[in-house]
């Protein structure tokens, strides 16, 4: 308890180690605690095999959950991610099926995902409506289009140079390589630029952001736009690992994504937290997923137990917030 | 009316200018639209069948129209409509409940999910839309959990009076909602607690230090939401004469999308009963038109999407432009 109250004095500033010594250092110690507690009731789990698919299969959340972060430290939230990576799978699956070349197939989730996240910015930031309203309504364009479309055919017969999540570099397999990628390059940039420093502050307070001579709406916008870059790149990952793309959503993965975030310190009243968290907190969490399977509980008790997870990690954060406020105002 | 335009003290009568006027106006050119469009769609067997099939929204976008004024929002009443029909089931089929007791305890479990839902949002100051994103997936979770995917059907006969039977040839939900509609709309109107939303939601502050109890006014709000939820789970259940944990999902939409059609404003301090029950009328209306011309169920749910979305947007760019 002392370590996650560390954190959140110095999730503002402060050097790396403090940083480290909160909410990271923590799922950190949770993922290898519960490697190490599973592995002893079935030592199956930690073969390197379920290891490994426990990362590659999840990397496209955790990559996901880099641009959900960003929307909630902006004081935003989206539901319609899940939706989105359905929709953008599909696009490149149907793509690569009629013969594009392999490099469209890649680019146009990336950029078919920031112009949808980016005319949802727009609407939130400079009309005004709020990002739940927007997103909600996007949700079920997304959701129905799709399947309306595509009639819920499945893509098969995708060409073998398509599957760019099974390439791999000096033996790291792709989706790794992406996802450590995005969360190193996404945490510096967050931490040391002046724009990556606006988002933290149009999260913490708006007006206050205004004054400092940050232009709060065009942030909001950039984080939505960003946060589609890094939606399509979780569909490219999740879209060529598969051998048949289903082309419906992918049920409830946005608040998978949405939990990732929360449970990696992103506080839901935004202004504060890391993306390096929030990766971790979706390793952890596809390892919880995993873990149940190897101690014999149902996984249909998964969604209950994200629910208990996400709950848990916002009534934490907003007690220790208000802790902190109370000591603030005796001192 | 001509000869009213050319005097210069003529005014549009208030009552005209108001969004759920123009929006009963809209509805009747909908109506006759689509009635000149498809002969099947203006019968009253169609349109009673479709008061059939709108109760379930119908009954949980009473309360979530109280929510919304206070400045609320409740994402997880699908998941409850989903917690209560399986809890309805299994206590009856598995706890070997007598069934009539069985009912009661899912309204009971669902006014305890809506109180679970108030009393965090209450105490804990969680923001309501984080806190029933969580429920969401956590009383959908323990739907899923509890039922482990198996579905329970073969109630008595008399259980399916309520969803399939009728009353005068009327359908009895239908009844049912007429009649909390009435009842919702005299206790936003004509109430202590009815205006005590409007002023939670037009400024809390304000309300706080007009001695309001709000945290107190916001518990039932959200008790109301969940137990309206186990009422739509039970009269689900009742029509499809089957229990799933798959109910209800993706019912937060249009529940949401009619207060907010109806005029009721995202931001909280304004909206009727009234506006509420003519935009559930009209998605019901666009599903039944959409369908009857051959559009798939699939593609409504982008219309409805759109229609959220727009008229969030004509409703703040009037708000805007009066001001």
């Amino acid at each position: 308890m002392t370590a996650t109250a560390i954190t959140s004095s110095a999730n503002a500033r402060g050097g790396l180690f403090r940083r480290l010594a909160g909410q990271e250092l923590l799922l950190a110690v949770a993922i290898v605690a519960l490697a190490v507690v599973v592995g002893f009731i079935n030592p199956r789990f930690l073969a390197a095999r379920n290891l490994s698919d426990i990362l590659l299969g999840n990397a496209y959340i955790a990559i996901a959950a880099v641009g959900m972060s960003m929307v909630i430290i902006s004081g935003n939230i989206d539901i319609s991610v899940g939706a989105l990576i359905g929709v953008l799978a599909t696009i490149s699956g149907s793509l690569a099926v009629a013969g594009a070349p392999i490099i469209v197939t890649w680019l146009a989730p990336l950029v078919i995902g920031v112009a949808v996240m980016a005319a949802q910015g727009a609407i939130i930031a400079y009309l005004r409506i709020p990002a739940i309203v927007v997103t909600l309504g996007m949700l079920s364009i997304l959701k129905g289009g799709l399947i309306s479309v595509t009639g819920g055919k499945w893509i098969t017969d995708l060409p073998q140079n398509f599957h760019l999540a099974d390439l791999s570099f000096f033996g790291v397999p792709m989706p790794v390589i992406i996802m450590v990628l995005a969360t190193v390059l996404a945490a510096l940039w967050m931490r040391n630029s002046p724009t990556g420093r606006a988002i933290y502050a149009t999260g913490g307070n708006p007006e206050a952001a205004r004054l400092c001579g940050v232009n709060p709406q065009r942030t909001v916008l950039m984080v939505f736009a960003l946060h589609g870059f890094f939606a399509g790149l979780a569909s490219l990952v999740y879209a060529t690992q598969l051998r048949v793309i289903q082309s419906t959503t992918p049920q409830g993965l946005e608040l998978t994504i949405i939990t990732a975030a929360v449970v990696g310190g992103v506080s839901i009243l935004g202004g504060v937290g890391t993306v390096v968290g929030s990766t971790l907190a979706a390793i952890l969490i596809a390892e919880i997923t995993s873990a149940l399977v190897f101690i014999n509980v149902s996984p249909y008790w998964t969604d209950a137990l994200r629910g208990a997870l996400i709950l848990a990690t916002v009534i934490a954060d907003i007690l220790r917030r208000q802790r902190r406020a109370a000591q603030g105002w005796k001192r | 009316m001509t000869l009213a335009m050319e005097t210069k003290t003529f005014r549009v009568p208030r009552w005209l200018k108001r969004h759920e006027t123009l929006l009963a106006i809209i509805l009747l050119i909908a109506l006759f639209g689509l009635g000149l469009l498809n002969d099947r769609f203006l019968t009253l067997d169609n349109l009673l069948n479709q008061g059939r099939l709108m109760t379930e929204i119908g009954l949980i976008a009473l309360p979530m129209t109280f929510v919304i004024i206070t400045g609320g929002i409740d994402l997880s009443v699908g998941a409850i409509v989903g917690l209560c029909a399986i809890m309805l089931g299994y206590s009856w089929k598995i706890f070997g409940f007598p069934l009539p007791l069985a009912i009661v305890f899912s309204l009971f479990v669902g006014a305890l999910a809506g109180f679970i839902n108030g009393l965090v949002i209450t105490r804990v100051k969680v923001p309501p839309l984080i806190m029933t994103i969580a429920t969401l997936a956590l009383y959908r979770g323990l739907a899923e959990g509890i039922s482990q995917a198996h579905s329970v059907r073969g109630y008595p006969e008399w259980f399916y009076f309520l969803g399939q039977g009728s009353v005068f040839g009327v359908p009895t939900q239908l009844l049912v909602l007429l009649v909390l509609i009435v009842i919702a709309g005299i206790v936003l109107d004509r109430t202590t607690f009815g205006r005590a939303l409007y002023a939670i939601g037009a400024n809390e502050t304000a309300a706080r230090f007009s001695a309001l109890s709000v945290d107190r006014v916001k518990l039932v709000v959200y008790t109301l939401s969940g137990l309206a939820s186990g009422l739509a789970a039970w009269v689900l259940v009742s029509r499809v004469t089957t229990t799933r944990m798959d109910m209800g999902i993706g019912y937060e939409l249009d529940v949401i999308a009619a207060v907010v059609l109806g005029g009721t404003s995202i931001f909280g301090g304004s909206g009727t009963i009234w506006g509420t029950v003519i935009g559930l009328v009209m998605i019901q209306l666009l599903k039944n038109g959409l369908a009857l011309t051959g559009v798939k169920g699939d593609a409504t749910i982008v219309v409805i999407g759109v229609a959220l979305i727009l008229s969030v947007l004509i409703a703040s760019s009037l708000q805007r432009r009066r001001d």
